[in-house]
């Protein structure tokens, strides 16, 4: 496997990021997991023959980054695995996009996901499913499947992927790597094509916890053109090391046995008290806690991130950029075939029903509901983390193992179902992060860790000190190899 | 076409056209001489990913607004997202105000239908985003295709609304004329700009439905298009039909209004809080820019009439532009006040309108210049508008035409006393009818006399003193 | 309870063609995420401010600087019908 640390030891050590690059591009058109929307060769071996010439310094130097494909890439198609997008092309880098460049990062492709990160598995891709690297037959999770299969198979030494309600964390889980989805307003969203905006963050997904710190350093900060982020304090690397002794882990009892936890698959459930074990063992304490309004979560959610994204993909016409059809006819029916034939039918579902909860008469019962709910749920982590309370939270990041391609697509709510442990930090906006803590027949299973506002330091910081105490991030899958 | 049973109200929507830069972009806003689709940038054409970021300087010019309409400031505000589908409408919503706009409860004063002053209520004040321009391949009910410019699109607007307190199409051009008067009083816009002020208006008839006529581009236009939907509406319920509530299109080559939507098929805007801004808290910037507030037309005409010693009506006919009564101000520190007064609001200002030019074109020097040679009986009042008039219609470099050279090139200066003296002798000798008459008891007959003199001396005699030189000459002989 | 002809309004609303499939099978599936969405009802919210985003941010602004726009080319390259350096529409009527 590539790890950015190893892989920069051998630029430095005289190595060339041309071949380099080149050897993962063989790679990519070799597999068979659909990892990639596009690959960007042409500008990136062009990159990294001039780093060849005068290697540049940066954090990131020389290192190749795959792209999920909702962040815009000036120059490299960014189509959000949507019809309707085929063949834009951004003319400008998102601030992420900048950030990774200014730090010398080499940006190799661009990964496939659910379209507009509408799902949980990467099948409802234009472009078909991505497959997970452990076992062909079945789903890397969403929706930043594509950028969770590239690093976890080797296609990639890190990603880039974006986590509106577990799309970073819930792949991460599945394809056995280390994913973070940081406080709400820590990255700038600008540039990410926008599915729910008051829920969403740009993150990494990397093979183990300190690679993921380096891209965290490199992406966060202020920028003035997102009215919602905010600076930062960064430290992520500095503070990795510090161990557990003294935390104090928060341990959710509604996500244990009792209410949403009921369909939790017990392999997953073994594996998480297995990690609080050790935890305890080196060093931290742990206590139930209870975060009451967890089963209205996922309804919550649902309705808050439908409505936005009827709003955010309502500029999707086909006029400006994307899909148009044939002969035009009058603007209205013109927009909607464009439409009809642009939107899969998972798109179209969240597009119908959110203008349905913001449509006249329904804003109270729907939108502002759930906008109330939000303010629960978010007091239930306040409560939890509060300074009386754990310093940080432990759950499962997904009920269950990956399923098998085809599984749940056919039935939503089963879909939805399976977001349950990772939507709740979204509503809350507080930072968590995934990385593996075992197998269940050969499949692994991810925990999630949970922290406080902008408190990503401690997060990282426990996370790495059970990563060194533990094999499972080292386990690689047999198939791609 | 007032009749007493016309209800107006209106919907003003005001660019923010002073301002540098767009709304929530860097791009520019000086644009109109520009080509398409040259002032856009990826946040204004709405491409996927892009986020809005306020302009300060826009919030600040909308403060000021709202206070000079006398509006109550809402100490925080939010802004929504207002969802349709229109090709000029990138993002497919507006971001615009609606449960906190920045102003509510506002008035201004206009001379009514009477003459007398009325004040028209302000429901609110709010700010939003201009969409960009649609140009139709002929007009909007016949057009193949549209064709899209989002140069306008960003562009900061504040849209002002007033309450039905309109009753004619007259009034409503008067508010519009103040509303511009104020808006360029607090340098927040420029009115001569295409596209600067647009209006939507409702308009009833008394117990009627209303209509709303949208698509006014400019506060000139709204006389004609507002008469021709009450002339639509009247002639519509002597017919026996009834007026539906719909939205009707202003054509404003045809001049005509034309339905494009009724009731039923009204919109639904799914109005939610714009989640990529966030609250503005303004209450504490409020005091600063109200400390700021420069003279409004109303203080500034009441300040004429007490410092300049100027009747009410020039003091309002000079004070209904800023540019006027900056000019009038120049001019009356150095030549007589009232004087100056009624030069500039009787005659320069027709001149001015006639000509549909602003007064920059004409330089208070100038207009300081003719005063003086006016007072010093170097030129008559009709030498006077003759050298304003050759000074308007000068093409070219006008520092060659001072008032003074115009006097000289077209031999306006005024008659010396022996050319009148004489002047007066020879018409009384030519004019014997009239003297006759004279002498009989007929007083006006001397004017006959006086216009000989006046013809005679091709003008340049003042004919007060031409009167009195003739009724001398008569009373000697 | 969502019906056909509710669908074909937000359809229209949302600016989505829906087919007669698409139609039946939307109502099955909309009426089983909106009965999930409906124990929300289940909570006493009268007294709860909404939470529209997470961060405690106001009076976020950018100065009023002028900054280079796109160049026409630029503006248009993703456009598929383009006339004069104009988007070119449907017509509107
Ligand atoms: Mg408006
Ligand atoms: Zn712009």
């Amino acid at each position: 496997m590539v790890m950015i640390r190893e892989l920069q030891e051998g630029l430095f050590a005289g190595g060339s990021a041309e071949e380099m690059i080149n050897s993962l591009f063989e790679k990519i058109r070799r597999s068979r997991l659909n990892a990639y929307n596009h690959i960007a060769e042409d500008q990136a071996l062009e990159r990294a023959r001039e780093f060849d010439r005068s290697p540049w310094e940066g954090s990131l130097a020389g290192v190749p980054i795959a792209i999920k494909d909702s962040i815009s890439t000036r120059g490299i198609e960014t189509n959000c695995s949507s019809r309707i997008l085929s063949g834009y092309v951004p003319p400008y880098d998102a601030h992420v996009i900048e950030r990774l460049k200014e730090e010398g990062a080499i940006i190799i492709g661009k990964t496939n996901m659910d379209e507009f990160a509408m799902g949980t598995s990467t099948e409802t891709s234009y472009f078909g499913p991505t497959k997970n690297p452990w076992d062909l037959d079945r789903v890397p999770g969403g929706s930043s499947g594509g950028s969770a299969a590239a690093v976890a198979a080797g296609e990639a030494p890190a990603a880039l992927g974006s986590d509106t309600g577990g799309s970073i964390r819930g792949p991460a889980s599945f394809c056995g790597i280390v994913g973070i989805k940081p406080t709400y307003g820590l990255v700038s969203r600008y540039g990410l094509v926008s599915y729910a905006n008051s829920l969403e963050q740009i993150g990494p997904l990397a093979m183990d916890v300190e690679d993921a710190a380096l891209v965290m350093e490199a992406i966060s900060g202020h920028d003035p053109r997102d009215s919602t982020s905010v600076k930062s304090e960064g430290g992520y690397l500095s503070g990795l090391n510090g161990g557990v002794e003294g935390l104090t882990f928060g341990v959710p009892k509604e996500y244990f046995g009792e209410g949403v936890g009921e369909g939790v698959d017990p392999e997953v459930e073994r594996s998480v008290w297995d990690a609080i074990s050790k935890l305890e063992e080196l060093g931290a304490s742990w206590k139930m806690v209870s975060l009451p309004h967890t089963k209205y979560a996922l309804a919550a959610y649902y309705i808050i991130a439908m409505s936005e994204a009827s709003s955010n993909l309502a500029r999707f016409d086909g006029l400006r950029y994307g899909l148009r059809l044939g002969a035009d006819q009058d603007w209205h029916s013109t927009f909607s075939e464009i439409r009809a034939a642009g939107f899969g039918p998972e798109v179209k579902r969240r597009i119908l029903l959110g203008t349905y909860a913001l449509s006249a008469g329904y804003y109270g019962r729907y939108y502002l509901k759930a906008l109330k709910v939000r303010t629960l749920i978010k007091q239930d982590f306040e409560r939890a983390l509060s300074s009386g309370g754990a310093d940080l939270l432990v759950t499962p990041t997904m009920p269950f193992p990956a399923f098998k391609i085809g599984e749940r697509i056919e039935d939503p709510l089963s879909l939805y179902m399976a977001d349950v442990f990772t939507v709740p930090i979204n509503l809350a906006g507080v930072p968590a992060i995934s990385l593996p803590c075992g197998f269940a027949d050969g499949l692994p299973i991810g925990l999630q860790i949970i922290g406080r506002h902008f408190d990503e330091v401690s997060l990282l910081r426990a996370a790495k000190a059970y990563e060194d105490a533990t094999p499972y991030h080292e386990a690689v899958p047999k198939e791609v190899i | 076409m007032a009749g007493g049973d016309v209800i107006i109200g209106l919907e003003v929507h005001v660019q923010l056209n002073r301002l540098r830069s767009k709304l929530f972009c860097g791009c520019s806003t000086d644009y109109h001489a520009s080509d398409p689709n040259t002032h856009t940038c990826p946040v204004c054409l709405g491409l996927p990913g892009t986020l809005p970021v306020m302009n300060r300087r826009a919030v600040e010019y909308a403060i000021r607004v709202a206070l000079a309409l006398n509006c109550e400031i809402q100490g925080e505000t939010l802004f929504y997202r207002k969802n349709y589908y229109y090709p000029d409408l990138p993002k497919a919503f507006q971001i615009t105000q609606y449960d906190f706009p920045l102003g509510m409860g506002g008035s201004i004063l206009i001379k009514g239908e009477d003459g007398e002053e009325k004040k028209i209520r302000i429901t609110r004040v709010h700010m939003e985003e201009d969409p960009g321009r649609l140009v139709h391949a002929g007009t909007i009910d016949r057009a193949k295709y549209s064709m899209v410019d989002y140069n306008r699109c960003g562009m900061a607007l504040l849209e002002v609304v007033t309450e039905p307190d309109l009753r004619s199409p007259k009034e409503a051009r008067s508010f519009l004329d103040k509303l511009r008067n104020i808006l360029e009083y607090l340098d927040v816009f420029d009115g001569g700009l295409e596209g600067a002020m647009r209006i939507d208006s409702n308009i009833s008839l008394v117990g009627g439905e209303r209509a709303e006529v949208k698509n006014i581009s400019s506060h000139k236009g709204v006389e004609k298009a507002l008469a021709y939907e009450i002339t639509r509406q009247r002639s519509a319920r002597r017919r026996g039909v009834a007026q539906v509530q719909e939205t009707r299109h202003y054509d404003e080559l045809r001049a005509i209004t034309v339905s494009i939507r009724t009731k039923e098929e009204a919109h639904d805007y799914r109005y939610f809080p714009e989640p990529d801004l966030v609250p503005m808290r303004i209450a504490d910037w409020v005091p600063e820019v109200e400390a700021e507030l420069p003279e409004l037309p109303d203080a500034k005409r009441e300040r004429f009439v007490a410092e300049y010693g100027i009747a009410d009506d020039h003091a309002r006919s000079l004070t209904s532009e800023i540019r006027v009564a900056n000019f009038y101000e120049v001019v009356a520190k150095r030549a007589p006040s009232r004087l100056a007064a009624a030069w500039i609001a009787d005659v320069l200002k027709g001149e001015l309108n006639y000509r549909d030019i602003t007064i920059d074109k004409f330089s208070p020097d100038h207009m300081v210049e003719i005063l003086s040679m006016l007072e010093g009986g170097k030129i008559t009042e009709k030498g006077a508008v003759e050298v304003i008039r050759t000074i308007l219609d000068h093409s070219g470099d006008l520092s060659e035409v001072t008032p003074t050279r115009v006097v000289e090139a077209k031999g306006l200066a005024r008659a010396g006393n022996d050319a009148v003296k004489a002047a007066v002798r020879a018409a009384v000798e030519e004019s014997a009818q009239a003297v006759a008459d004279y002498r009989a008891g007929n007083e006006k007959a001397i004017n006959f006399i006086v216009g000989v003199v006046m013809k005679k001396t091709r003008g340049r005699a003042d004919p007060g003193e031409a009167n009195r030189l003739v009724k001398e000459t008569l009373d000697e002989i | 309870m969502i019906t056909g002809e509710d669908v074909d309004h937000i359809s229209w609303l949302a600016s989505i063609k829906v087919s007669e499939e698409e139609r039946a099978a939307f109502v099955a599936s909309f009426n089983s995420v909106l009965d999930y969405f409906h124990q929300l009802d289940e909570l006493e919210t009268d007294d709860v401010e909404p939470t529209y985003r997470v961060v405690d941010l106001t009076n976020v602004f950018r100065e009023d600087v002028a900054k280079e726009s796109l160049s026409q080319e630029e503006s248009l390259r993703n456009a598929s019908r383009m006339e004069n350096g104009y988007f070119k529409s449907p017509r509107i009527v």
